[in-house]
């Protein structure tokens, strides 16, 4: 034994540093990014992310798509919470519009973007647990999270990338069947937070894993641009949803949660609690839609949104409406607006720049997730290469929506 | 030896038929995940669809491990570079599979950024379309992929991916020719083979 | 509120400003850009959300350098605007802001205006060698890549049609 470490070399003083590519096909970067990793033993001294590899010029192709043309691309910027997406999307055109769209559609917005959320943090805080190496979570959570599925599919066709808004409201209205099975959805996914709970809030391995991991100052965190469940970790209760409310979320009772330390575990603690918060407000949206009624789901000025196909087949002025909007696009105020909804992430935003055509003249996506990365190194610097992972899942990142 | 009857134990196949057997019931797949579809591809692994219910249960997120390599979203002309170099660092035999339109022809991103189709860098086997293709799509694929390595030869397969390799050094050739990087010399080769109106570098 | 107050204490630095539906917007000269900065950091505007430019194709100057702040406290919003040339520089705000540095990256990779004083003036979203700047009103949405155009016909492979035999 005592031989063995006599004849191994002495690290030189400045140590023997390992690079270790992490990425870009790794198990644990949800999409596409590349970490170089400079090793010291075990411990991190630099870490330099890379991005891009998902930069598919989603901003490029908006110049060139008219406003109606470019939900489908949003779907595709977070994946985990496509229809999220589309809400923010679709309030930034109304935004330059200067529109509002019927209660019925604002009421199934909130719905589908809380739902939306659940599915979310049910897959980050899932892989996260399986990327630590705790699988049966991830069995348990998926579950719902087909559910979820079945229920976007039920509303819009599409199991992932649904592209249920559209300029003005929303794309149709939701079947009879919805309602049962989204009122099965909050009973047992209420039960399967609760079961994930058992299975990791007091596991050792879990807080081992996690606990004091990538924590974060409240002030550090604002200075790198946090937003969402991670600024929210930092003990900063910064939630768009109450400070600026937008679809008349002022009106719905939920709780913002929020942490103290900013690691991990309080990342973890923060989305559990935002789960039971959006199931709350979904309750509160299937008791809503029962008062409202049947109604419009699209606002009725045909220079706007498409009106219903059997006009478009029966009258003429309709189907003159139709060729007008298809061909020639909506007529947009000239000017530039910045909206922002509370994403899953935290703060997706969208910059538009119109100058009165058809397409718009530059799109911008503020995509949550991309100062977030930004701070990578400095979270992992001085720590263990395994907590890079626990860190990587708890920041969430989602390459299609950070490289656009 | 005179009395043992062999009838019950000894059986004459083509050696391509039993081999075939075995490779295609006993897929490795290796999910290059880099987008949307990458989700779907969690569903399918997940409790409802369970693909290891066609022996492919194993994933394994090194090349070297793996014989099937499922292409899950797109992939960018920064990726393809990484996209040809896993694949040829993968053991023979090996398949690859491209899940969704984006891997099949670029879909909706007709882009400077966007590679379109990974066929145009990497031997593609099957395609399977949708935006992202339901589990169930994607199950179909691996099915079709295993119909049609049912009917492959050893020697066929062999012979299919040499051009791969020769275009692989063909890269490293004008890498170090003109000092470019990866990204740049793939992106060129492919822009190349468009204007003598070739649909493929390999 | 905020922007009175920029005039009154920095006259002449606010070179213009406007408000579309309710989003604040000032004008700012490149070289008064760190002086307001730090004003309104005082005030309270902490987190910068994004940077990212306009490109205004044949106007002078031409691009818009676009700054979008949050004020914490109040929830209020502004959105700076910075006008440059080209290859004019625009001050980096790294110094002030941490979330500055990979934005203002993505923004000199996408449009090739640079930042002055910026740490690691790399490209972020493309690689090094890539030719110009992609979101640039100039630059080809296809990039010259003529599988883009309409007349090339959807990709496959030959031998993934028909089993090799």
């Amino acid at each position: 034994m005592s031989k063995m470490e006599t004849t191994l070399p002495a690290l030189s003083p400045d140590g023997d540093r390992m690079i270790v590519n992490m990425g870009p096909s790794h198990n644990s970067t949800h999409g596409t990014l590349h970490i170089v990793l400079e090793l010291d033993g075990e411990f991190i001294v630099k870490a330099t992310p890379q991005i891009g590899y998902l930069h598919r010029g989603v901003e490029k192709l908006g110049e060139n798509l008219t406003y109606q043309q470019f939900i489908p691309l949003t779907d595709r910027l977070n994946y985990c919470s496509s229809l999220m997406n589309n809400v923010g999307y679709t309030l930034a055109v109304e935004k330059l519009l200067g529109i509002q769209d019927p209660p019925r559609s604002r009421v199934l917005r909130v719905l589908c973007s809380e739902l939306a959320r659940i599915g979310d943090h049910l897959v980050c805080i899932g892989i996260n647990a399986v990327d630590i190496g705790a699988f049966t979570a991830f069995l348990y959570m998926f579950k719902e999270r087909e559910t979820i599925y079945d229920l976007f599919e039920m509303m819009a066709g599409q199991r992932l990338h649904s592209s249920f808004t559209r300029i003005g409201g929303l794309f149709r209205d939701i079947p009879a069947e919805f309602e049962p099975l989204c009122g099965q959805f909050v009973e047992s996914c209420e039960r399967t937070i609760d079961e994930m709970e058992r299975l990791l809030t007091h596991n050792p391995i879990w807080a081992d894993r996690t606990k004091g991991v990538g924590a974060i100052s409240a002030e550090d965190a604002i200075g790198w641009g946090y937003t969402g469940p991670c600024l929210r970790a930092a003990g900063v209760a910064q939630d768009l949803r109450v400070a600026q409310p937008y679809l008349d979320y002022e009106t719905y009772e939920f709780d913002v949660a929020i942490a103290g330390s900013g690691d991990v575990y309080d990342r973890y603690l923060v989305r559990t609690e935002e789960m039971r918060q959006s199931l709350r407000i979904v309750r509160q949206c299937l008791k809503r839609l029962k008062e409202i009624g049947p109604g419009p789901v699209i606002v009725e000025d045909y220079k706007v949104a498409l009106p219903p196909k059997e006009k478009v087949y029966t009258r003429m002025e309709s189907l003159i409406h139709h060729f007008k909007l298809i061909m020639h696009g909506i007529d947009m105020p000239v000017g530039e607006v910045y909206s922002a909804t509370e994403a899953a992430n935290g703060e997706l935003g969208f910059y538009i720049v119109s100058d009165g055509t058809k397409s718009p003249y530059r799109i911008h996506v503020r995509p949550p997730c991309f100062p977030i990365f930004s701070s990578f190194e400095e979270q992992v610097k001085g720590r263990l290469i395994a907590d890079a992972i626990s860190v990587l899942g708890a920041m969430n990142i989602i390459a299609g929506e950070m490289d656009r | 030896m005179a009395g043992i009857n062999l009838d019950d134990s000894v059986m004459t196949t083509r050696l391509d038929a039993v081999v075939n057997w075995a490779r295609k019931n006993s897929l490795w797949p290796l999910p290059f995940g880099t987008a949307c579809c990458a989700i779907e591809f969690m569903s399918m692994m997940a409790s409802r669809y369970d693909f290891s219910r066609f022996g492919a249960e194993a994933l394994r997120f090194s090349p070297r491990q793996s014989d099937m390599l499922m292409v899950l979203g797109t992939i960018t002309n920064k990726q393809a570079p990484i996209l040809r170099q896993i694949y040829a660092q993968m053991a023979e035999p090996k398949w690859v599979l491209s899940v969704g339109v984006c891997a099949s022809s670029g879909g909706m991103y007709r882009t400077y950024s966007t590679l379109q189709g990974i066929d145009r860098v990497v031997p593609v086997d099957v395609y399977v379309p949708g935006c992202p293709p339901r589990p169930e799509a994607m199950i179909y694929g691996a099915m079709q992929l295993q119909a049609k390595i049912t009917k492959e030869t050893i020697k066929g397969r062999r012979e299919h991916i040499e051009k791969f390799y020769e275009s692989m050094a063909r890269q490293e050739e004008l890498q170090k020719a003109r000092g470019l990087s990866s990204h740049q010399v793939v992106r060129e080769m492919v822009l190349a083979a468009g204007e003598n109106g070739e649909q493929r570098i390999w | 509120m905020v922007i009175e107050r920029i005039d009154e204490t920095l006259p002449g630095a606010v070179l213009d400003r406007h408000a579309f539906r309710g989003d604040q917007t000032i004008v700012v000269g490149r070289d008064r850009l760190l002086e307001v900065i730090d004003l309104i950091y005082k005030e309270g505007f902490q987190l910068l959300l994004d940077v990212t430019a306009v490109d205004g194709g044949q106007r002078d100057p031409r691009f818009d350098v676009v700054y979008h702040l949050l004020n914490l406290t109040s929830q209020e919003r502004l959105r700076i605007k910075v006008r440059v040339g080209e290859r004019e520089s625009v001050p980096s705000l790294v110094s002030r802001f941490k979330s500055a540095d990979w934005a203002e990256r993505e923004t000199m990779d996408m449009f090739g205006i640079p930042f002055e004083g910026h740490p690691d003036p790399r490209r972020l979203l493309m690689w090094e060698d890539f030719p110009g700047h992609p979101l640039r009103k100039d630059f080809p949405l296809d990039g010259g890549d003529v599988f883009c155009s309409q007349d090339i016909g959807a990709s496959f492979s030959p031998d993934a049609r028909s089993p090799h035999v």
